[in-house]
């Protein structure tokens, strides 16, 4: 019986045009997203706190973004890791460590989704700025609310081989424009990483994450805390940072 | 004859410092068989675990393998060439896909190589008849007993394992522990997990595809494989074994050198003395008409009996003490998995001819040489002199 029901209510919602007209579609969300988050250029102060087993780490960092794929980023504490510099150019990564030898090390490939000093963010996702809707296709599966503000839930499958992760399920504030829950997915279904954002400001016109938590699903341990302490979307980000040899710098 | 005879006289009347030289020689010649034959026992054992459970007769490798570095592995594979392929289906080969994966064991990830093999195969020792068990829902898969010990698994375990297929995209499933296997050599089993070949191409995307062949034993003049995938003979790939044992070896004969040494050191004491106390015998031998060369050649017997002694009586408690360490095998600690090569819960020495002719000829002629430069000095004596008990 209450089978039947929740059939004939979800047949009236399907029938009814108005609330089919007030939803967007999967690839509307995701421009919209794509449309808050992609920057063109940005420098970022932020700080990573990584839950881990053994205990908590805290680093910081200042990272310079320009385009979809180039950035660069110098880690400023703790003292064991300031000095460490990581440059992005398309698929490839450099490493750069001043400690105990002066060494950079290229990453590439597969490798840019290793994790990033033991915590639950990879190269990947501290690098990356590509747009999603170029690499998922979308559907809205339905409306929810997430620490009170209201959300379209969105169902996202890959479209091109060469993503990290084959599906994922996204929870996006209708008003602002940002995922505050995701759910990463391998290919199986196996549920591999989960990000909440816990806290957003506005900045320059758009709606930005403050505070991103990321859980690697399989591993135990509480996540890695991302915090973006400081933005300017404003200063130019100068070409030569973004060489091999500012790494040495 | 009269020479041997007085050499023998002289140094059996010596009494006691003759058999404590002997005695420090004996355990230095001793030592080295026993030392080098559990070097060579192991090396054996090694390369012995390694033929039977990983590269059989010798292994074709795709172009992008190179097993020191996982880094590799994602880009390791590809469809057997025609040759390669043919042999497969003779039953002369088996095909592995090896490639790089994690597993949470406890919530701990822990990085891990996969490697797919048909469970048909009889190629190698390696038990993969088990991976065509039922996985209860998850992928059976096979791991050794150091790799059970440190992960904690058991048979019947369930553990997650991700992995990123051939597009660089992220999957993960469970897989069960169908089997924990005695796996003679640590480098099929620490990090290891045996997954069956055909399931794991189909996680992988990579459908028909293998990184390595191993071929038999038998085989022989295994062909060109072409397509870029090259042949590695039993000298290539068991050149890492030779090495080791090569180091440790070398470690081994810097303390023989030492234990030698002090031997020797003894013996070169013993006769410097001789010849000091026996000038006047030594004078009266030439006034009576016998050559230097001679009497040089009578002192230097003497040194050179103690090496024989030695050998003697290394052979009266040596021997039997070898051939049990021979029979009974030396317990070895539960660590020693850790060394990187296969070491057995005991370890078999192997004494060979070649080994014991080499050491027992290092003893005698190090030996002689040493006792033939203080005794060159009589040549360099005058009879007179020495009769009047003065030596230059």
């Amino acid at each position: 019986m209450r089978h039947a029901l929740t059939a004939a209510v979800l047949l009236l919602l399907a029938c009814n045009p108005a609330a089919a007209a007030d939803r967007p579609t999967g690839e509307e969300v995701l421009a919209r997203i794509d449309e808050n988050m992609y920057v063109d250029h940005a420098v970022t102060r932020s700080t990573m706190i990584v839950h881990a087993r053994s205990g908590t780490r805290t680093i910081t960092s200042r990272s310079w973004r320009k385009g979809k794929d180039n950035s660069f980023v110098e880690y400023l504490s703790p003292a064991r890791e300031r000095g460490k510099k990581m440059l992005r150019l398309g698929d490839k990564l450099w490493n750069y460590a001043p400690e105990p030898e002066d060494r950079i090390i290229a990453i590439s490939g597969h490798l840019l989704r290793q994790s990033v000093m033991g915590s639950d963010l990879s190269y990947e996702d501290v690098t990356e700025n590509t747009e999603l809707v170029e690499k998922y296709d979308a559907a809205v599966v339905g409306e929810e609310e997430i620490e009170g503000r209201a959300c379209w839930v969105v169902e996202m499958t890959a479209k091109v081989p060469d993503v990290a992760y084959h599906s994922r399920k996204i929870w996006v504030d209708e008003e602002r424009w940002l995922a505050l829950r995701e759910e990463r997915f391998a290919r199986s279904g196996k549920l591999l990483k989960t990000t909440r954002i816990t806290e957003v400001f506005r900045t320059d016109g758009r709606w930005y994450p403050r505070r991103m938590v990321f859980k690697d699903a399989l591993a135990r341990g509480d996540g890695t805390e991302f915090i973006i302490d400081d933005i300017d979307f404003e200063t130019e980000v100068p070409d030569y940072l973004l060489t091999k040899a500012a790494l040495r710098k | 004859m009269l020479i041997p005879r007085l050499a023998t006289r002289n140094i059996l009347g010596v009494g006691l410092r003759t058999w404590l030289n002997a005695i420090v020689l004996s355990l230095v010649f001793v030592l080295i068989i026993w030392v080098q034959g559990v070097l060579e026992g192991m090396a054996r054992y090694a390369k012995d675990a390694r033929i039977d459970f990983e590269i059989g007769g010798g292994m074709y490798w795709h172009e992008a393998y190179d097993p020191y570095d996982p880094l590799t592995f994602e880009d390791a594979h590809g469809p057997l060439p025609p040759a390669v392929a043919a042999l497969v289906d003779r039953g002369e080969a088996t095909p592995m896909l090896v490639a790089t994966g994690a597993i949470f064991p406890e919530g701990r990830i822990r990085g891990v190589v996969l490697r797919g093999i048909d469970p048909g195969q009889r190629i190698i020792d390696i038990p993969s008849r088990f991976l065509a068990a039922d996985g209860g829902g998850a992928i059976p898969a096979m791991i050794g007993e150091q790799m059970a010990r440190q992960t904690r698994l058991g048979v019947g375990d369930y553990v997650t394992v991700r992995w990123r297929d051939a597009g660089g995209t992220f999957d993960a499933d469970d897989i069960r522990i169908v089997q924990i296997m005695q796996a003679a050599s640590p480098s099929v089993d620490v990090g290891q997990i045996w997954l069956p070949l055909e399931r794991m191409r189909e996680m992988f995307r990579a459908p028909g595809e293998a990184s390595v062949a191993v071929i038999g034993t038998g085989v022989a003049d295994p062909p060109e494989a072409g397509g870029g995938w090259a042949f590695h003979d039993l000298d290539d790939l068991l050149a890492d074994i030779e090495e080791l044992i090569r180091m440790k070896s070398n470690s081994a004969n810097i303390v023989y050198g030492l234990l030698l040494f002090m031997g020797l050191l003894a013996v070169f004491d013993t006769q410097v003395l001789a010849i000091w106390r026996r000038r006047r015998e030594i004078g009266t031998l030439v006034a009576l008409g016998m050559r230097r060369a001679t009497v040089v050649g009578l002192f230097t017997l003497e040194g050179a009996m103690h090496g024989v002694l030695a050998l003697l009586l290394g052979a009266v408690y040596g021997v039997p003490l070898l051939w049990l360490s021979r029979v009974r095998g030396l317990p070895m600690p539960e660590m020693a998995g850790d060394w990187g090569i296969a070491i057995p819960p005991a370890l078999y020495p192997y004494y060979g001819l070649r080994l014991v002719v080499a050491t027992t000829l290092i003893v005698l002629v190090t030996v002689t040489i040493v006792s033939y430069l203080p005794a060159s000095k009589i040549s360099r004596m005058r009879p007179t002199d020495a009769l009047r008990g003065k030596a230059s």
